[in-house]
């Protein structure tokens, strides 16, 4: 893509545009939570950027990023159809921080706000029905932070019991171990391992930084070393 | 219970004698009315096993009834969510007894590869289940043998839940004229 976008946003809000860049005809630009909205509505409204179609608008979270910097990218996606151009717009937040609705802009943006805000917490100011889209109300905690942990179930009703073990060959750890990411520990430092389980797994050579304990596969007698 | 049932035919004089338990396991068994509850891929196969190629018909168990108050044989065909756990309890309690349980593929028996936050990790933690069919998705020959297994566990009056074994299959057969390639 041209980049014509992003010289247009640069010539007009010049510092409030905090970085840009292009990769392989994907630009972004990078703004700060004040100017979202202001931001945002440029890019409809103005006739060269002319940004008509909402395509979605998400966010990701890196908790391992330098410290001075929010952990969340809040991430936007639009598109012209008539100029036959899209950019996204990104701006980074702290979490459970609050950020301007964008549904005043593009009506699209109602429910994957209240999807970001289920999955991830971002409390967007003037929506117009901020609530859980995906999960239900009783659900405490936001699923696609990283240090939920990535088997905590919360069930709505409680479970029977089914016995010490399920029946074969459904055994406890059926289940892939790829989500088996101890993010806790990640965060913490002490092991920068992907994932431990699949390391083992696949007989990878082990990170410096693993513990012992970690290497130690989980207990299931199927998961062979 | 378990022994095999004598019948005697009656000499010319149209009767026969039975248990009464054998006669409505029998009944019971070839009149099994399904409620599918479909939530996910698996639903594919459980279409393709209620079409004509296999005819599930002829166990007496095709008719799905949309109602589980008219239904005996509730087939859970998919992943189930935390989300989607209180209305399938609730539609187990509302069909009409004796009632039967199918867990369809692995999602509905132990959760599959779903171990996460919003998963079941098998059906039977929210309902009792007569019936594991394994398999991502189960073919429909398996979904009949588990169906089998389900009649011959009726017919048995035996309600633990079992899981159906793995078939041995035969060797495959080779069609092609190798000279020919």
């Amino acid at each position: 893509m041209s980049k014509k976008v992003l010289a247009r946003l640069q010539k007009r809000f010049a510092d409030k545009i905090l970085a840009v860049d292009s990769f392989r005809g994907d630009d972004e630009a990078l703004v700060s939570p004040s100017d979202w909205l202001e931001i945002a509505l440029f890019l409809r409204d103005d006739p060269e950027c002319a940004m008509n179609h909402f395509i979605d608008l998400t966010a990701a979270d890196y908790p391992e990023r330098e410290p001075e910097l929010p952990r969340l990218d809040v991430i936007l996606f639009v598109r012209s159809l008539g100029k036959n151009q899209r950019v996204r717009l990104k701006t980074r937040v702290p979490a459970g921080a609050e950020l301007e609705s964008l549904t005043p802009v593009w009506l699209g943006a109602n429910w994957t706000e209240r999807e970001c805000y289920d999955m991830f917490g971002v409390r967007f100011r003037n929506h117009p029905d901020l609530r859980r889209i995906l999960l239900y109300e009783e659900f405490v905690g936001y699923p696609l932070l990283k240090d939920y942990p990535i088997n905590k179930t919360q069930p709505l009703i409680p479970y029977r019991e089914v016995g010490p073990s399920k029946l074969a060959p459904f055994g406890p750890d059926e289940g892939n171990p790829f989500g088996r990411i101890d993010w806790l520990a990640r965060m913490s430092g002490r092991n920068l391992q992907v994932s431990p389980a699949i390391a083992v797994q696949q007989g990878q050579r082990p990170a410096l930084s693993v513990d012992e304990e970690d290497l130690a596969p989980p207990a299931s007698p199927e998961l062979k070393p | 219970m378990g022994e095999m049932t004598t019948t005697l035919l009656g000499e010319g004089n149209g009767f026969a004698t039975t248990r009464m338990d054998a006669l409505l396991g029998w009944a019971r068994k070839y009149s099994l009315f399904q409620y599918p509850f479909v939530t996910a891929c698996c639903g594919m196969e459980h279409m393709a096993t209620a079409g004509s190629r296999y005819d599930i018909e002829r166990f007496g168990a095709g008719a799905p009834r949309f109602s589980p108050r008219q239904s005996d044989l509730l087939w859970v065909v998919g992943t189930i969510t935390q989300k989607q756990a209180p209305p399938l309890k609730r539609i187990y309690e509302q069909m009409t007894e004796p009632k039967y349980v199918i867990a369809f593929g692995t999602c509905a028996s132990c959760g599959g590869f779903y171990d996460n936050y919003t998963t079941v990790p098998g059906v039977d933690k929210i309902i009792p289940v007569d019936v594991f069919i394994p398999g991502c998705p189960p073919r429909p020959e398996a979904v009949l043998d588990g169906l089998m297994l389900l009649m011959e566990k009726i017919q048995n009056g035996d309600r633990e839940p079992a899981v159906l074994p793995p078939q041995k299959l035969p060797p495959l057969v080779q069609l092609r004229n190798k000279q020919s390639a």
